[in-house]
Protein backbone atom coordinates (compact mmCIF):
# COMPACT_ATOMS: atom_id res chain seq x y z
CA UNK A 1 0.00 0.00 0.00
CA UNK A 2 3.17 2.64 1.24
CA UNK A 3 4.91 1.37 -1.85
CA UNK A 4 2.04 2.21 -4.46
CA UNK A 5 1.61 5.40 -2.72
CA UNK A 6 5.16 6.30 -2.81
CA UNK A 7 5.52 4.64 -6.56
CA UNK A 8 2.60 7.03 -7.80
CA UNK A 9 3.66 10.09 -5.62
CA UNK A 10 7.41 10.38 -5.73
CA UNK A 11 9.07 7.77 -8.10
CA UNK A 12 8.88 7.11 -10.94
CA UNK A 13 5.17 9.49 -10.00
CA UNK A 14 3.95 13.01 -9.43
CA UNK A 15 7.54 14.48 -8.53
CA UNK A 16 9.52 12.56 -10.49
CA UNK A 17 7.93 13.41 -13.61
CA UNK A 18 7.55 17.36 -12.28
CA UNK A 19 10.90 17.78 -12.27
CA UNK A 20 12.31 15.74 -15.03
CA UNK A 21 9.72 17.72 -17.01
CA UNK A 22 10.62 21.18 -15.66
CA UNK A 23 14.16 20.07 -16.48
CA UNK A 24 13.57 19.11 -20.33
CA UNK A 25 11.58 22.73 -20.57
CA UNK A 26 15.02 24.33 -19.63
CA UNK A 27 16.83 21.93 -22.50
CA UNK A 28 13.91 22.71 -24.66
CA UNK A 29 14.57 26.65 -23.90
CA UNK A 30 18.32 26.34 -24.09
CA UNK A 31 18.53 24.55 -27.33
CA UNK A 32 16.24 27.28 -29.04
CA UNK A 33 18.36 29.51 -27.67
CA UNK A 34 21.56 28.15 -29.03
CA UNK A 35 19.73 27.55 -32.16
CA UNK A 36 19.29 31.59 -32.37
CA UNK A 37 22.68 32.39 -31.28
CA UNK A 38 21.86 33.53 -28.16
CA UNK A 39 23.10 32.04 -24.11
CA UNK A 40 19.37 31.49 -23.41
CA UNK A 41 18.33 30.84 -20.00
CA UNK A 42 19.62 29.07 -17.40
CA UNK A 43 18.26 24.95 -17.17
CA UNK A 44 16.45 25.51 -14.39
CA UNK A 45 14.53 28.48 -15.50
CA UNK A 46 11.17 26.49 -15.33
CA UNK A 47 11.71 26.14 -12.06
CA UNK A 48 12.12 29.58 -11.14
CA UNK A 49 9.11 30.55 -13.38
CA UNK A 50 6.78 27.91 -11.27
CA UNK A 51 7.60 29.26 -8.14
CA UNK A 52 6.96 32.55 -8.90
CA UNK A 53 3.78 31.69 -10.48
CA UNK A 54 2.95 29.33 -7.45
CA UNK A 55 3.85 31.81 -4.57
CA UNK A 56 4.93 35.06 -5.30
CA UNK A 57 1.88 36.33 -8.11
CA UNK A 58 -1.77 37.17 -7.31
CA UNK A 59 -4.47 34.68 -8.84
CA UNK A 60 -7.16 36.76 -10.52
CA UNK A 61 -10.35 35.32 -11.04
CA UNK A 62 -12.60 36.19 -13.72
CA UNK A 63 -15.53 38.65 -13.29
CA UNK A 64 -18.05 36.92 -15.56
CA UNK A 65 -17.64 33.17 -15.95
CA UNK A 66 -17.47 30.27 -14.04
CA UNK A 67 -14.85 30.22 -11.16
CA UNK A 68 -15.35 26.63 -9.95
CA UNK A 69 -14.56 25.38 -13.65
CA UNK A 70 -12.25 27.87 -14.14
CA UNK A 71 -10.06 26.59 -10.86
CA UNK A 72 -10.40 23.14 -11.22
CA UNK A 73 -9.43 22.49 -14.76
CA UNK A 74 -5.75 23.02 -13.91
CA UNK A 75 -6.09 20.26 -11.07
CA UNK A 76 -7.71 18.33 -13.78
CA UNK A 77 -5.33 18.83 -16.09
CA UNK A 78 -2.21 18.22 -13.80
CA UNK A 79 -4.01 14.74 -13.02
CA UNK A 80 -4.01 13.52 -16.23
CA UNK A 81 -0.65 14.46 -17.38
CA UNK A 82 0.51 12.49 -13.59
CA UNK A 83 -1.63 9.48 -14.60
CA UNK A 84 -1.01 8.78 -18.08
CA UNK A 85 3.05 8.58 -16.56
CA UNK A 86 3.04 6.92 -14.17
CA UNK A 87 0.76 4.27 -16.37
CA UNK A 88 3.95 4.87 -18.89
CA UNK A 89 7.08 4.74 -16.61
CA UNK A 90 5.76 1.74 -13.85
CA UNK A 91 5.67 -0.89 -16.93
CA UNK A 92 8.62 1.00 -18.47
CA UNK A 93 10.63 0.91 -15.50
CA UNK A 94 9.40 -3.05 -15.05
CA UNK A 95 7.75 -1.96 -11.19
CA UNK A 96 4.83 -3.57 -12.56
CA UNK A 97 3.23 -5.02 -15.97
CA UNK A 98 0.30 -3.02 -16.12
CA UNK A 99 -2.85 -4.28 -16.92
CA UNK A 100 -4.35 -5.64 -20.47
CA UNK A 101 -5.45 -2.56 -21.59
CA UNK A 102 -3.40 -0.04 -20.73
CA UNK A 103 -2.60 1.75 -23.54
CA UNK A 104 -6.26 2.33 -24.18
CA UNK A 105 -6.15 4.08 -20.78
CA UNK A 106 -3.20 6.05 -21.70
CA UNK A 107 -4.70 7.35 -24.68
CA UNK A 108 -7.63 8.50 -22.85
CA UNK A 109 -5.50 10.01 -20.22
CA UNK A 110 -3.24 11.87 -22.56
CA UNK A 111 -6.39 13.60 -24.04
CA UNK A 112 -7.28 15.41 -20.61
CA UNK A 113 -4.93 17.99 -19.87
CA UNK A 114 -5.91 19.44 -23.39
CA UNK A 115 -10.02 18.73 -22.90
CA UNK A 116 -8.79 20.74 -19.30
CA UNK A 117 -7.49 23.80 -21.03
CA UNK A 118 -10.44 24.21 -23.30
CA UNK A 119 -12.96 23.82 -20.71
CA UNK A 120 -10.64 26.27 -18.79
CA UNK A 121 -10.68 28.47 -21.63
CA UNK A 122 -14.55 28.99 -21.87
CA UNK A 123 -14.74 29.31 -18.21
CA UNK A 124 -12.60 32.42 -18.42
CA UNK A 125 -15.36 34.11 -20.33
CA UNK A 126 -13.06 36.02 -22.24
CA UNK A 127 -13.50 36.38 -26.52
CA UNK A 128 -9.87 35.26 -26.99
CA UNK A 129 -9.55 32.59 -24.50
CA UNK A 130 -12.81 31.36 -26.61
CA UNK A 131 -11.63 31.62 -30.45
CA UNK A 132 -8.40 29.37 -28.06
CA UNK A 133 -10.26 26.92 -27.17
CA UNK A 134 -12.07 26.74 -30.12
CA UNK A 135 -9.07 26.15 -31.93
CA UNK A 136 -7.55 24.05 -29.83
CA UNK A 137 -10.74 21.72 -30.24
CA UNK A 138 -10.36 21.41 -34.01
CA UNK A 139 -6.30 20.50 -33.54
CA UNK A 140 -8.02 17.71 -31.16
CA UNK A 141 -10.21 16.44 -33.87
CA UNK A 142 -7.81 16.20 -36.45
CA UNK A 143 -4.68 14.50 -34.69
CA UNK A 144 -6.28 12.40 -32.67
CA UNK A 145 -7.56 9.92 -35.02
CA UNK A 146 -3.75 10.14 -36.35
CA UNK A 147 -2.80 9.42 -32.74
CA UNK A 148 -4.93 6.48 -32.48
CA UNK A 149 -4.31 4.93 -35.41
CA UNK A 150 -0.24 4.78 -34.52
CA UNK A 151 -1.38 2.85 -31.41
CA UNK A 152 -3.31 0.66 -33.82
CA UNK A 153 -0.18 0.38 -35.86
CA UNK A 154 1.56 -0.18 -33.07
CA UNK A 155 -0.25 -3.18 -31.55
CA UNK A 156 -0.65 -4.99 -34.64
CA UNK A 157 3.14 -4.71 -35.40
CA UNK A 158 3.29 -6.61 -31.72
CA UNK A 159 1.12 -9.23 -32.41
CA UNK A 160 -2.13 -7.66 -31.38
CA UNK A 161 -1.22 -7.28 -27.94
CA UNK A 162 -2.76 -4.66 -25.79
CA UNK A 163 -0.54 -4.18 -22.96
CA UNK A 164 2.53 -1.69 -22.77
CA UNK A 165 5.16 -4.47 -20.89
CA UNK A 166 4.11 -6.41 -23.81
CA UNK A 167 5.00 -4.61 -26.26
CA UNK A 168 8.28 -3.37 -24.99
CA UNK A 169 8.81 -7.51 -24.17
CA UNK A 170 8.11 -7.90 -28.44
CA UNK A 171 10.69 -4.90 -28.79
CA UNK A 172 13.73 -6.88 -26.73
CA UNK A 173 12.69 -9.89 -29.00
CA UNK A 174 12.97 -8.61 -32.38
CA UNK A 175 14.61 -5.41 -32.13
CA UNK A 176 12.96 -1.75 -31.88
CA UNK A 177 10.27 -1.01 -34.37
CA UNK A 178 12.03 2.06 -35.80
CA UNK A 179 14.31 -0.49 -37.11
CA UNK A 180 11.91 -0.99 -39.71
CA UNK A 181 10.43 0.78 -42.64
CA UNK A 182 6.80 0.69 -41.17
CA UNK A 183 8.22 1.76 -37.42
CA UNK A 184 9.92 4.81 -39.46
CA UNK A 185 6.98 6.46 -40.73
CA UNK A 186 5.13 5.71 -37.65
CA UNK A 187 8.13 7.57 -35.90
CA UNK A 188 7.68 10.91 -37.96
CA UNK A 189 3.77 10.83 -37.67
CA UNK A 190 3.92 10.31 -33.54
CA UNK A 191 6.30 13.32 -33.53
CA UNK A 192 4.18 15.16 -35.50
CA UNK A 193 1.20 14.02 -33.35
CA UNK A 194 3.30 14.77 -30.01
CA UNK A 195 3.87 18.11 -31.35
CA UNK A 196 -0.22 18.81 -32.13
CA UNK A 197 -0.37 17.58 -28.32
CA UNK A 198 2.16 20.04 -26.66
CA UNK A 199 0.89 22.44 -28.52
CA UNK A 200 4.50 24.11 -29.95
CA UNK A 201 5.04 25.70 -33.10
CA UNK A 202 3.65 24.97 -36.16
CA UNK A 203 1.02 23.46 -34.07
CA UNK A 204 0.31 26.25 -31.39
CA UNK A 205 -2.61 27.94 -33.12
CA UNK A 206 -4.62 27.90 -29.48
CA UNK A 207 -1.63 29.77 -28.15
CA UNK A 208 -0.64 32.03 -31.02
CA UNK A 209 0.86 34.76 -28.51
CA UNK A 210 1.19 37.28 -30.96
CA UNK A 211 -1.99 37.16 -32.58
CA UNK A 212 -4.49 35.89 -29.60
CA UNK A 213 -2.30 36.71 -26.45
CA UNK A 214 -2.07 32.81 -25.58
CA UNK A 215 -5.69 32.21 -26.50
CA UNK A 216 -6.84 29.87 -23.90
CA UNK A 217 -4.55 30.76 -20.87
CA UNK A 218 -4.89 34.75 -21.82
CA UNK A 219 -6.98 34.78 -17.95
CA UNK A 220 -4.40 32.54 -16.14
CA UNK A 221 -2.48 34.23 -13.40
CA UNK A 222 -0.67 33.25 -10.37
CA UNK A 223 -1.04 29.94 -8.94
CA UNK A 224 -3.62 28.57 -11.73
CA UNK A 225 -1.31 29.56 -14.13
CA UNK A 226 1.44 27.52 -12.51
CA UNK A 227 -0.88 24.03 -12.53
CA UNK A 228 -0.82 24.58 -16.58
CA UNK A 229 2.79 24.90 -16.70
CA UNK A 230 3.13 22.40 -14.82
CA UNK A 231 1.01 20.02 -16.56
CA UNK A 232 2.73 21.78 -19.42
CA UNK A 233 5.76 20.83 -18.39
CA UNK A 234 4.87 16.89 -17.42
CA UNK A 235 3.97 16.29 -21.19
CA UNK A 236 7.30 17.38 -22.33
CA UNK A 237 8.60 14.63 -20.41
CA UNK A 238 5.02 12.05 -20.70
CA UNK A 239 5.25 12.11 -24.39
CA UNK A 240 8.18 11.67 -25.55
CA UNK A 241 8.47 8.84 -22.75
CA UNK A 242 5.65 7.34 -24.84
CA UNK A 243 7.58 7.46 -28.02
CA UNK A 244 10.55 6.14 -26.52
CA UNK A 245 8.64 3.14 -25.08
CA UNK A 246 6.45 2.13 -28.37
CA UNK A 247 9.07 2.71 -31.28
CA UNK A 248 12.26 3.10 -29.45
CA UNK A 249 12.64 0.18 -27.30
CA UNK A 250 11.69 1.10 -23.96
CA UNK A 251 13.49 2.59 -21.15
CA UNK A 252 15.29 0.87 -18.96
CA UNK A 253 16.89 2.32 -15.87
CA UNK A 254 19.60 -0.46 -14.27
CA UNK A 255 23.65 0.06 -14.95
CA UNK A 256 24.40 1.22 -18.01
CA UNK A 257 21.24 1.26 -19.79
CA UNK A 258 19.93 4.66 -17.81
CA UNK A 259 22.82 6.43 -20.47
CA UNK A 260 20.58 4.93 -23.24
CA UNK A 261 17.50 5.92 -21.83
CA UNK A 262 18.39 9.36 -20.87
CA UNK A 263 19.72 10.01 -24.44
CA UNK A 264 16.55 8.53 -26.30
CA UNK A 265 14.61 10.89 -24.13
CA UNK A 266 17.36 13.88 -24.71
CA UNK A 267 16.68 12.64 -28.74
CA UNK A 268 12.95 13.14 -29.21
CA UNK A 269 12.94 16.46 -27.41
CA UNK A 270 15.57 17.91 -29.32
CA UNK A 271 13.95 16.55 -32.57
CA UNK A 272 10.60 18.26 -31.17
CA UNK A 273 12.54 21.36 -30.43
CA UNK A 274 13.72 21.65 -34.10
CA UNK A 275 10.86 21.11 -35.41
CA UNK A 276 9.61 23.54 -33.30
CA UNK A 277 12.63 26.54 -34.08
CA UNK A 278 12.45 25.79 -38.28
CA UNK A 279 8.96 26.22 -38.55
CA UNK A 280 5.93 29.01 -38.72
CA UNK A 281 2.66 28.54 -37.62
CA UNK A 282 0.27 27.28 -39.88
CA UNK A 283 -3.54 28.30 -40.42
CA UNK A 284 -6.03 25.64 -38.51
CA UNK A 285 -7.73 24.40 -41.97
CA UNK A 286 -3.88 23.90 -43.04
CA UNK A 287 -3.48 21.61 -40.09
CA UNK A 288 -6.05 19.77 -39.90
CA UNK A 289 -5.62 19.20 -43.63
CA UNK A 290 -1.92 17.99 -42.93
CA UNK A 291 -3.58 15.46 -40.31
CA UNK A 292 -6.47 14.23 -42.25
CA UNK A 293 -5.09 13.70 -45.28
CA UNK A 294 -0.94 13.03 -45.06
CA UNK A 295 -0.26 11.84 -41.63
CA UNK A 296 -3.30 9.77 -42.02
CA UNK A 297 -1.75 8.43 -45.28
CA UNK A 298 1.44 7.62 -44.10
CA UNK A 299 -0.01 5.25 -41.06
CA UNK A 300 -2.44 3.57 -43.99
CA UNK A 301 0.67 3.02 -45.69
CA UNK A 302 2.68 1.48 -42.48
CA UNK A 303 -0.40 -0.45 -41.60
CA UNK A 304 0.20 -2.18 -45.47
CA UNK A 305 3.63 -2.46 -44.69
CA UNK A 306 3.50 -4.29 -41.74
CA UNK A 307 0.75 -6.92 -43.15
CA UNK A 308 3.87 -7.48 -45.12
CA UNK A 309 6.18 -7.64 -42.61
CA UNK A 310 8.33 -4.87 -43.62
CA UNK B 1 17.05 37.94 0.58
CA UNK B 2 14.29 35.31 0.94
CA UNK B 3 13.11 32.56 -1.35
CA UNK B 4 10.26 33.81 -3.24
CA UNK B 5 12.15 36.95 -3.94
CA UNK B 6 15.28 35.28 -5.40
CA UNK B 7 12.66 32.96 -7.85
CA UNK B 8 10.61 36.39 -8.12
CA UNK B 9 13.83 38.42 -9.70
CA UNK B 10 15.27 35.34 -11.66
CA UNK B 11 11.69 34.95 -13.47
CA UNK B 12 10.22 38.88 -14.87
CA UNK B 13 8.32 38.49 -17.69
CA UNK B 14 7.53 41.57 -19.67
CA UNK B 15 4.42 43.09 -20.68
CA UNK B 16 5.16 46.07 -23.21
CA UNK B 17 2.58 49.18 -23.25
CA UNK B 18 3.53 51.48 -26.31
CA UNK B 19 1.50 55.35 -25.31
CA UNK B 20 1.68 57.70 -28.17
CA UNK B 21 5.14 56.72 -28.74
CA UNK B 22 7.05 57.62 -31.74
CA UNK B 23 8.10 53.82 -32.08
CA UNK B 24 11.92 54.04 -31.33
CA UNK B 25 11.54 52.88 -28.03
CA UNK B 26 9.89 50.20 -29.29
CA UNK B 27 12.53 49.13 -31.15
CA UNK B 28 15.26 49.78 -28.75
CA UNK B 29 13.48 47.58 -26.40
CA UNK B 30 13.01 44.84 -28.80
CA UNK B 31 16.37 45.06 -29.80
CA UNK B 32 17.21 43.85 -26.14
CA UNK B 33 15.66 40.39 -26.80
CA UNK B 34 17.58 39.53 -29.73
CA UNK B 35 20.75 37.62 -29.70
CA UNK B 36 22.95 40.53 -28.94
CA UNK B 37 21.81 41.68 -25.89
CA UNK B 38 19.31 38.61 -25.18
CA UNK B 39 17.62 39.58 -21.91
CA UNK B 40 16.04 35.41 -21.53
CA UNK B 41 19.38 35.19 -20.25
CA UNK B 42 17.83 36.73 -16.72
CA UNK B 43 14.94 34.76 -17.27
CA UNK B 44 12.98 37.57 -19.05
CA UNK B 45 10.36 37.39 -21.75
CA UNK B 46 8.31 39.18 -23.41
CA UNK B 47 4.24 38.03 -22.90
CA UNK B 48 1.45 38.53 -24.83
CA UNK B 49 -1.22 38.91 -21.81
CA UNK B 50 -1.05 41.21 -18.72
CA UNK B 51 -2.53 38.85 -16.30
CA UNK B 52 0.80 36.87 -16.77
CA UNK B 53 2.82 40.24 -16.55
CA UNK B 54 5.31 40.89 -13.97
CA UNK B 55 7.10 43.98 -15.40
CA UNK B 56 4.93 46.53 -17.16
CA UNK B 57 7.11 48.48 -19.33
CA UNK B 58 5.55 52.03 -20.55
CA UNK B 59 7.10 54.25 -22.89
CA UNK B 60 5.46 56.87 -25.36
CA UNK B 61 3.89 60.24 -23.97
CA UNK B 62 0.56 59.04 -22.05
CA UNK B 63 -1.93 61.27 -23.65
CA UNK B 64 -5.52 61.13 -22.26
CA UNK B 65 -6.92 58.53 -24.16
CA UNK B 66 -4.00 56.36 -23.32
CA UNK B 67 -4.07 57.37 -19.52
CA UNK B 68 -7.42 54.94 -19.07
CA UNK B 69 -6.24 51.96 -20.41
CA UNK B 70 -3.28 52.42 -18.66
CA UNK B 71 -5.08 52.89 -15.42
CA UNK B 72 -6.78 49.81 -16.69
CA UNK B 73 -4.01 47.56 -17.49
CA UNK B 74 -2.51 48.15 -14.43
CA UNK B 75 -5.54 47.60 -12.11
CA UNK B 76 -5.67 44.21 -14.37
CA UNK B 77 -2.31 42.92 -13.65
CA UNK B 78 -1.75 40.73 -11.15
CA UNK B 79 0.46 41.97 -8.26
CA UNK B 80 3.71 41.94 -7.28
CA UNK B 81 4.13 44.30 -10.47
CA UNK B 82 6.78 46.17 -11.24
CA UNK B 83 6.56 49.00 -13.70
CA UNK B 84 9.30 50.56 -15.77
CA UNK B 85 9.20 54.24 -17.37
CA UNK B 86 11.28 54.01 -20.42
CA UNK B 87 12.31 57.04 -22.90
CA UNK B 88 12.20 60.47 -21.88
CA UNK B 89 8.38 60.30 -23.10
CA UNK B 90 7.53 58.20 -20.70
CA UNK B 91 10.02 59.70 -17.65
CA UNK B 92 8.81 63.28 -17.92
CA UNK B 93 6.97 63.82 -20.92
CA UNK B 94 10.11 65.18 -22.99
CA UNK B 95 9.13 67.69 -26.00
CA UNK B 96 5.20 66.75 -25.29
CA UNK B 97 5.24 67.92 -21.82
CA UNK B 98 3.46 70.97 -22.60
CA UNK B 99 0.88 69.55 -25.10
CA UNK B 100 -2.58 70.13 -25.04
CA UNK B 101 -3.46 66.49 -24.71
CA UNK B 102 -0.80 64.97 -22.90
CA UNK B 103 -1.89 63.60 -19.68
CA UNK B 104 1.17 63.60 -17.56
CA UNK B 105 4.02 61.19 -17.38
CA UNK B 106 3.77 57.74 -16.35
CA UNK B 107 4.63 58.30 -12.58
CA UNK B 108 1.54 60.65 -11.76
CA UNK B 109 -1.05 58.16 -13.29
CA UNK B 110 0.59 55.05 -11.40
CA UNK B 111 3.88 53.93 -9.06
CA UNK B 112 6.73 53.98 -10.94
CA UNK B 113 9.96 51.61 -9.81
CA UNK B 114 12.65 52.25 -12.30
CA UNK B 115 13.22 55.34 -14.97
CA UNK B 116 15.18 54.91 -18.33
CA UNK B 117 15.44 57.98 -19.93
CA UNK B 118 16.96 58.85 -23.12
CA UNK B 119 15.48 59.53 -27.07
CA UNK B 120 15.44 56.57 -27.34
CA UNK B 121 17.67 54.79 -24.46
CA UNK B 122 20.27 52.76 -25.88
CA UNK B 123 19.97 49.09 -25.51
CA UNK B 124 22.70 49.33 -23.30
CA UNK B 125 21.16 51.90 -21.25
CA UNK B 126 18.08 49.20 -20.65
CA UNK B 127 19.87 46.44 -19.50
CA UNK B 128 21.72 48.83 -17.17
CA UNK B 129 18.15 49.90 -15.73
CA UNK B 130 16.73 46.10 -15.47
CA UNK B 131 20.19 45.38 -13.51
CA UNK B 132 19.38 48.46 -11.20
CA UNK B 133 15.64 47.08 -11.09
CA UNK B 134 17.00 43.66 -9.94
CA UNK B 135 19.60 44.92 -7.13
CA UNK B 136 16.48 47.21 -5.55
CA UNK B 137 15.56 46.11 -2.63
Amino acid sequence: MIRNLLYYLIFPGFIFIGVIGGLLSGFDRKITAWLQFRKGPPLIQPFYDFIKLLLVKETILPAKGSIVTFLATPVFAITGAALSGIMILLPAFHYNSGFSGDIIVIFYMLTIPSISYILGALAAGNPLASVGASREMKLIMSYELTFLLVLAAIVMKAGMTIRISDIIQAQVTQGPFIGSVSGVLLFLVLIFCIQAKLGLVPFDMAEAEAEINHGAFIEYSGSAYAMIKLAKYMMMFVLPALACILLLGGMRVDGIHILWTVLKVLGVVLLITLIRNTNPRVRIDQAMRFFFIWMNLLVIIAFVLILFGL
Amino acid sequence: MGFKEYCFKKSLWLFHFGGASCNNCDIEILDCLTPRYDVERFGMQLVGSIRHADVLLVNGSINRRDKARLLDLYHQAPKPILVVAIGACGCTGGIFAEGDTFAGPVDKIIPVDAYIPGCPPKPEAILAGIVKLLNKK
